[in-house]
């Protein structure tokens, strides 16, 4: 795998991202402010939520893969601009403009607890790991909305199986960075920081458990989870932890960050499921971005087929 | 310092405009496809913003007019409470038409089973008698002291409104407890104020004084 700077892009053969994207803020901007100037409205409070588009190192010889939808993208720019990323920002559309300086280079994570190769690894190590493929995910987040996003990344498995667990280890644990200098929503007790996610071992061994650090051909945006992130499909979306710092192997059920927060309404396993409600409000159906109905949500995310099996003879409403 | 009537007039026409700055800017956003990437929300939780705005600036005339000894300033509460109904309105519109899609029977599910909806819906109803004898005819068809009884009811409802915040978010209370902040001021005003009359029960005449003062426009 490649991985080239955007400068390796010959400027002379195609216009910049960056370059179009300035020009169309541009006129954009200029129309707002024609508009302002006429309304006497303040231009910050019309022109909000700014969007963030930055051009990304692209990611060379991605695989397709079988487990990919065919439903339609989400647009990059919602993705990118629409993010629960609390640790900047409790507000879906600040995180695009807060993470804009994240340094996301150099990187270690650290793999410790119940393995035999505990071991901190630079990330860039750790993407070489296995060949990148694109999987092309639904996505859906707790609050009722949905995304379909092209990840690239590599099954999680992979790098599990590189630190070789011990037998009694049966859950893995996902820590996020803690950086308020960087991070701004930490300065604030909203939610324990770290953000800390947990997985059963057999469900972050399951092929469709992404270790992700690409979308849409290229390197992960900033607030999409960079440098590192997993991508959980079948579960809702903060259970996909990202930026992830600490991986920690366990024999007891990691607590999960909103877990404490709410333990009535975020549960460990929190798989998207139709029937069970959140506490506060129903699951049964989504919006998916750019869509004017509401759509049925699916069991399991629609991935039932392939995860159903790993919670036979569970009450999934008493473990929700 | 009392405005003459006819600057009156036109301070009324430009804050009736200023009010109507909220949805323009809503429509105008939705119209060039700059509400992000969900607009829906958007709308939904914006209108909500400023229906909670526009109760607490209506509860904050009666305390600002007494405390500043600008009597004119009454003459701007119905405005304001008519406009908090009005996104009120946009509001529940919003949530019956985009998120509910016309279905009576889940709406009526929400109503009972979700908490934060129980209170929401509980503060627009209360609104809706509000909104229709703010009128001048009401006053008189109602007397001043059984109309003044009624619109009492705009504390329950921004009470609703404010708990229905407080209920709907997932972890981040700073805004809705914010606006609780606003509104226990208001509120807390009011009881100090009822407090002292109580204690001039002994004194009819600072009785009737301060009877006659809530009854005004």
């Amino acid at each position: 795998m490649l991985i080239k700077k955007p400068t390796d892009i010959a400027s002379s053969e195609v216009t910049p991202k960056q370059l179009y994207v300035n020009r169309r803020k541009f006129l954009v901007g200029a129309a707002v402010a024609g508009a302002a100037a006429a309304t006497g409205l303040s231009l910050r409070r019309i022109a909000s939520p700014p969007t963030v588009a930055e051009a990304k190192a692209k990611i060379d010889n991605v695989r397709k893969s079988s487990f990919s939808t065919s439903e339609t993208i989400t647009p990059f720019k919602d993705v990118t601009n629409y993010n629960n990323y609390y640790e900047f920002s409790t507000d879906k559309y600040e995180p695009a403009g807060l993470a804009k300086d994240f340094k996301t280079r150099p990187w270690a994570v650290t793999i410790e607890g119940l393995v035999k190769n505990k071991q901190t690894l630079d990330v860039d190590s750790i993407i070489k790991l296995a060949a990148p493929e694109e999987r092309i995910y639904r996505h859906r987040c707790v609050e009722g909305w949905s995304i379909v996003v092209p990840w690239i990344g590599f099954p999680l498995s992979v790098l599990i199986n590189k630190a070789e667990p011990l037998t009694k280890a049966k859950f893995v644990e996902f820590t996020t960075i803690y950086d308020p200098k960087q991070m701004p929503g930490q300065k604030v007790a909203v939610l324990e920081w770290p953000y800390v996610e947990g997985l059963r071992m057999d469900e972050a061994m399951h092929p469709l458990a992404l270790l992700c650090f690409g979308m849409y051909g290229e390197v992960l945006a900033n607030q999409d989870g960079a440098p590192l992130r997993i991508v959980i499909p079948w579960k809702y979306g903060f259970k996909s932890a990202k930026a992830i710092v600490k991986i920690r192997f366990t024999d007891k059920q990691p607590v999960n960050t909103w877990n404490k927060a709410a333990p009535s309404e975020y549960g460990f396993y929190s798989n998207v499921n139709p029937n069970v409600d959140h506490p506060r409000w129903s699951q049964a159906r989504e919006r998916r971005l750019g869509e004017f109905s509401k759509r049925p949500t699916l069991m399991f995310n629609g991935y039932a087929e392939q995860v159903a099996s790993l919670y036979a003879g569970m009450d999934l409403r008493k473990d929700f | 310092m009392n405005p003459s009537v006819k600057s009156l007039r036109w301070i009324k026409v430009l804050v009736f405009l200023a009010c109507l700055l909220p949805v323009a800017r809503l429509g105008w956003k939705g119209y060039t496809h700059h509400l992000g990437a969900n607009p829906i929300e958007v709308i939904t939780h914006s209108t909500g913003d400023w229906i909670l705005i526009f109760l607490l600036v209506t509860l904050a005339i009666t305390p600002l007019r007494k405390l500043s000894g600008q009597l004119w300033m009454i003459r701007f509460r119905r405005m304001f409470g008519l406009f908090a109904f009005f996104y009120a309105s946009l509001h529940f519109l919003t949530y019956i038409w985009l998120d509910k899609f016309f279905d009576v029977h889940e709406m009526l599910a929400d109503v009972a089973k979700r908490r934060f909806i129980t209170a929401g819906f509980t503060g627009f109803i209360l609104l809706i008698p509000l909104a229709i004898t703010s009128t001048s005819g009401w006053i008189r068809r109602l007397g001043g002291r059984r109309w003044n009884l009624l619109h009492r009811l705009i504390y329950v409802s921004a009470a609703a409104g404010v708990t229905h915040y407080i209920w709907l978010v997932k972890a981040d209370l700073r805004k809705p407890l914010q606006y609780a902040a606003v509104l226990a001021l208001l509120l807390g005003y009011r009881i100090a104020g009822s407090a002292r009359a109580r204690i001039n029960v002994k004194n009819p005449a600072a009785l009737r004084r301060q009877r006659v003062e809530v009854t005004e426009g």
